[in-house]
Parts: C-alpha cells; sequence; structure tokens
C-alpha cells in the first residue's frame, strides 16, 4: 500500500505534466504580439501620446503663439517649426498641430479615465441589484440616449457655456452609457452563473461579489471601451470646436480647420492638411487597434 | 400589432418626460440666466425684465417646468429670440431640405454598402476584399470636416463642378445643391454598413450548412447569392433599419456648410445666437421623433424576422 508521501509524488508529478493554464489574458496579449498591425498601430499612438506629454509639458512647441514667420508663409523646409508653414499670425503651423495633440489626448484620457469608471458603476448596481435602482438607472440612461448625441453635447455646451470645461462635462455625460449598457448585461448574465451562487453560498458580501468575482469577468469590455471612447472624445472636440463651443483661445486641431475654412478661400492649405492628417493617424491607429484587440479578446476564435 | 403600438408609445412617455426635464434642467436651471443670454452684455435692465416677462422666467421653477410640458403638447414653442418667427413654424420648415438631403443619403448609402459588401464578401481574402477593407477603415477614419472642406475647396470652388452651397425650394431645383452633401454623406457612411454586412456575411459562409452546399457540389455564386445571402438579410436590415432614426439628425454640419436650411441648420444657427427657446424647442422635438423613429424601427424589425413576436 502507498505511503501518503508516495502518492503525493505520483499526484505532484503528473500534475507537472499538465500544461499550464492560460488566462484569457494571455491569450489575448499573445495574439495580440503576434499582429503586426496591432504592434503598429499601437507605437502609433504611444508616439502621440509622447508628443502630447512632451508638449504640455513645455518641452517642445512652445511656445505655441511665438511668431516664426510671415503670414501665411508656405510650408519650406528651413526649420522644424516651418515645416507646415504659418498661420495668418505668422504662428507656426506645426507647433499648433503639436498643441492641438496635446488638448486631443487630454480630452481622450480625462473623458475615458472618468466615464468608465462611472459605466461600469451605474452598469454593475443595476444589472446587480435589479428592481427600482435597475428600472431608475435604465430610465435615466434611456432619457440621455435618446437625445441624439452630437444634440446632447451641444446642448450642454450651450448651458454651460464655452470652453474645456464644458467640452470635458459634456463628453463624459454622453459616454458612459453606452459601457453601462454592455455592463449591465453581463451583470445579468453573471449573476446567477454557478460560481456566484458558489461565492455567495460562502458568505460573500454584495461589495465583494461585484467586485471580486463577476467584475474581472467583464474587464476586457471595459478595456476596449476605453480605447472606443479614448477616440470618439477626441473627433468631439474636433467637432465641437469647429461649431465654436470648444476650447477657446488655445489651438486644437478642431480650432484650426475651422480657421482653415476661410484660409481655403485664399489657397492656403496648411493649416487645414497638418490638423486633418494628424487626426487623420490617431482615428486610424486606434480603429485598427480597437478591431485588433476585440479579436483578441474574442474566446470564440482561435 | 396595435396593441405593441400602444405599449410603446406608453412606454416612451416617462421617456419623453425624462428629455423634458432634462432639457428644462440644461436650459432654465444649469445653463445661467436665460433672459441674460438671450439678451446680450450691452442690455438694460428693463430689456431683461421685458425678456423675462416674455418668456414666462420670472415664475417659479416648477411653474415653468409645467409650462414647458404644456408647450410640448401642444407643439406652440413661442417665438425664436433671433429672427422673431413662430418656432413650430421654423421647425416645420427645417423638415422639409433636412429629409430631402438625409433620405436619398441614405438610400443611395445603403444600396451602394451592400452591393460593395456582396463583392468584398464573395471574394474574400483576394485582393479586391483587403482593397476593400482598407478603402472602408481609412474612409471612417478621415474626420468628416475633412471630407466637407476638401470637398467644397476642390470640387466645388476649383473644379466648379457643383454650387458650393445654398438651396433652393422648389422640387426639382433643390436636388443641385443637395448633390455634393449627398455624396459626402455617403462617403461617410459606407465605411462603416460594409464592413458589418461583410463581416455578417462571412459569418454565414463559415455555418454548417454552407458547407454541405458545397459538399453537395452547388457552384460557388449559387451558395453564396441563394443560400449566404437569403440568411444574412436579416442583420443586414436590421442595420438598415437601426439607422433611420438618425436620419432625423440630418447631419448638422453638412447642413450648416452647404446652408441646407434644414433641422440642424437652425439648430447650429440658434447656437450662435444663444437662441434659448430654439434649442430647447429643437432638442425636444428632434429627440421624441428619435424616439418615434425607434419605435418604427422595432416594428419593421419583428416583421422581418419571423421569430420575433411583438408583445
Amino acid at each position: 500500500m502507498s505511503t501518503p508521501a508516495v502518492i503525493s509524488q505520483d499526484v505532484s508529478s503528473a500534475v507537472g505534466a499538465m500544461p499550464k493554464g492560460r488566462s484569457l489574458w494571455s491569450h489575448a496579449w499573445d495574439r495580440l504580439k503576434k499582429d503586426k498591425y496591432a504592434i503598429l498601430c499601437g507605437s502609433i499612438i504611444f508616439f502621440y501620446a509622447m508628443v502630447a506629454l512632451l508638449s504640455k509639458l513645455g518641452v517642445i512647441a512652445s511656445p505655441w503663439d511665438k511668431v516664426v514667420g510671415a503670414s501665411y508663409a508656405p510650408p519650406s523646409g528651413e526649420s522644424f517649426e516651418m515645416w507646415l508653414g504659418a498661420d495668418i499670425f505668422g504662428r507656426s503651423v506645426m507647433y499648433k498641430v503639436i498643441h492641438g495633440t496635446e488638448i486631443a489626448f487630454g480630452v481622450g484620457f480625462v473623458v475615458a479615465c472618468i466615464s468608465v469608471p462611472i459605466g461600469v458603476f451605474f452598469g454593475a448596481i443595476a444589472g446587480y441589484f435589479g428592481g427600482i435602482i435597475d428600472e431608475l438607472i435604465v430610465w435615466f440612461y434611456s432619457t440621455l440616449s435618446s437625445i441624439p448625441n452630437l444634440l446632447l453635447l451641444l446642448a450642454i455646451a450651450a448651458a454651460l457655456g464655452k470652453g474645456l470645461h464644458a467640452i470635458y462635462i459634456s463628453l463624459i455625460v454622453t459616454s458612459w452609457i453606452g459601457l453601462a449598457r454592455v455592463i449591465r448585461g453581463e451583470f445579468i448574465k453573471h449573476k446567477s452563473r454557478d460560481y456566484v451562487i458558489a461565492a455567495d453560498s460562502l458568505g460573500a458580501t454584495h461589495f465583494s461579489k461585484i467586485f471580486k468575482h463577476i467584475l474581472p469577468n467583464v474587464l476586457h469590455f471595459v478595456i476596449l471601451n476605453f480605447s472606443i471612447q479614448f477616440m470618439s472624445a477626441i473627433k468631439a472636440e474636433v467637432i465641437l470646436s469647429f461649431l465654436g463651443v470648444g476650447v477657446q483661445g488655445e489651438p486644437s486641431w478642431g480650432n484650426m480647420i475651422d480657421e482653415a475654412k476661410l484660409e481655403l478661400a485664399r489657397g492656403v492649405w496648411w493649416q487645414l492638411t497638418g490638423a486633418t492628417v494628424a487626426m487623420f493617424f490617431v482615428v486610424l491607429a486606434f480603429n485598427i487597434l480597437g478591431d485588433a484587440l476585440r479579436d483578441a479578446l474574442d474566446p470564440k476564435i482561435k | 400589432m396595435f396593441v405593441f403600438l400602444i405599449r410603446r408609445i406608453a412606454a416612451s412617455i416617462p421617456i419623453i418626460l425624462g428629455i423634458a426635464l432634462v432639457v428644462f434642467f440644461l436650459f432654465n436651471v444649469v445653463g445661467g440666466d436665460p433672459a441674460l443670454q438671450m439678451a446680450g452684455k450691452h442690455a438694460t435692465a428693463q430689456r431683461i425684465a421685458e425678456i423675462r416677462a416674455e418668456y414666462g422666467l420670472d415664475q417659479p421653477k416648477h411653474i415653468q417646468f409645467v409650462k414647458y410640458l404644456g408647450e410640448i403638447a401642444t407643439f406652440d414653442f413661442g417665438r425664436s429670440y433671433a429672427t422673431r418667427q413662430k418656432i413650430s413654424e421654423m421647425i416645420l420648415n427645417g423638415i422639409g431640405p433636412t429629409l430631402s438631403l438625409a433620405i436619398p443619403a441614405f438610400l443611395l448609402t445603403t444600396f451602394l454598402a451592400i452591393v460593395i459588401s456582396l463583392l468584398v464578401a464573395y471574394f474574400r481574402g483576394k485582393w479586391i476584399d483587403k482593397t476593400g477593407v482598407i478603402l472602408c477603415v481609412i474612409g471612417m477614419s478621415i474626420p468628416s470636416l475633412g471630407y466637407i472642406l476638401f470637398g467644397q475647396y476642390i470640387l466645388a470652388y476649383q473644379l466648379n463642378l457643383f454650387p458650393i452651397s445654398g438651396y433652393d425650394y422648389s422640387l426639382a431645383g433643390r436636388f443641385e445643391f443637395l448633390l455634393l452633401p449627398m455624396i459626402i454623406w455617403v462617403m461617410l457612411s459606407v465605411g462603416y454598413d460594409v464592413r458589418y454586412y461583410r463581416t455578417a456575411l462571412l459569418e454565414e459562409t463559415n455555418q454548417d450548412y454552407v458547407r454541405t452546399a458545397r459538399a453537395k457540389g452547388l457552384s460557388e455564386p449559387r451558395v453564396f447569392f441563394k443560400h449566404v445571402l437569403k440568411n444574412t438579410m436579416v442583420p443586414i436590415i436590421t442595420n438598415v433599419i437601426l439607422e433611420i432614426p438618425l436620419l432625423i439628425l440630418g447631419s448638422f454640419l453638412l447642413e450648416t456648410f452647404f446652408g441646407i436650411p434644414g433641422l440642424g441648420y437652425i439648430t447650429i444657427d440658434a447656437l450662435n445666437n444663444s437662441d434659448f427657446p430654439v434649442l430647447k424647442a429643437m432638442t425636444t422635438v428632434i429627440s421624441i421623433l428619435y424616439i418615434g423613429g425607434t419605435i418604427l424601427t422595432d416594428l419593421a424589425y419583428a416583421l422581418v424576422d419571423p421569430r420575433i413576436k411583438l408583445k
């Protein structure tokens, strides 16, 4: 008859022969790493983020309103500042584009960082507790989402006055809804799953069940949503600034495109091109990265 | 079906109340004193008091809210501050141009998206597919402003192919002015639709029954157009129908740029003039139209998919 020591040795050698368990995250990360385009886009976004950070710290492109050339000077290769020419006041368009990056990433980051937790919070308690709390929260976000997005943004901006803070608030108020819906659905699904019932029978509190047990299982939606919201915030800021209710006084991509309206009549295309191209690449990168993320996190595609 | 409609409309009432609440909260409570906003910086105290009296702003908030609900119910929002027109008239005038732009653009987008996605899904993996997808992603990433400005500058101004802006109310004359905005609308939306339909078509082709059909020896065109397409119609139609409510929004930017006096144009105009009564009315009415659109969507969706029963 085997002694316990021998038995455990058999077991442990058997365990050693089994493949190590893989979590969704390590799987997803592996798949993501293999996708060349995803890596490329991630690097592009990282590059933009670094530019934004450096601009914010004042290391590059500062001050943005320094006069570097004649009014409407066309692009020339003579110095970095003149690569994209000058605007009506002789300021460097290149510097303005960089400053615009700082604003765009600032808006994207702040809005995504604040509205994601809000969305998760409301979705989680609505889905988990159900009942009157659920009804109230659903009524609230159904109301907000029945007002077409741009219209609501404009209304909030009109009410709060112009400027960056109004943009932050209006974007945050409109962005949390999509995530809340998804999280609520997921929580409703997971609430009655076995592992939650098991945790409950072990005496887990509501708090513990929500945050420790169910939430990790819906985190992939959160990550995907973060990147989508980041991009939407950037696009929305451009449109709002363009319509005149956005950033005042500082150059943002939207402001530059707004100024470009009049400049085009004089044949001045460099400000429009700079802002549009800058925006195009970052939005493209987010689109492709978002797709790759979704594919990597999808358990069905193996 | 009638019962369904009644139930849905009844279910929208709390939402509409909620919208009125949000709009009221934004413009009458949060948004500073509307009278001050409308009167501008150099107004006299008397002018401000006049505005207050006219718009009933001197009454307690809950009475104002009830009055506002009354305005919604009777579709009479008083007069615009900037133009002194009856707001309900402005809205009715604006619907025509907005829909003249939105509906043809929508039909064209849907048609093109279906055709392109069929092509792309049929030749999946080959260069047509790859090029198509890349073009779609690029198309989706160019900011709408870019399309509008470049389009106006190059096609209208330099090449003189289209009028730069403006509108003609006559039925025939209007299309000349709607052509360029329509083209831009289509280019903006086609990318998203094609990718969605392509994904749906490709998912169908991976189904077991397709494998069976091929094993039976059916030719590829037959398999694709006869079997896959029919089953994909449901997600395609769902997407098409879901986009209908958004038509009401028209395109604020396109209308503003091309001078098309639709609902979007009126709203942006009111925004620039701080014309609160118009903004409130626009937000509320457009939202209600949007809700109406979603109800129609649900109805049409149930008609299309026999598995869905209306309750």
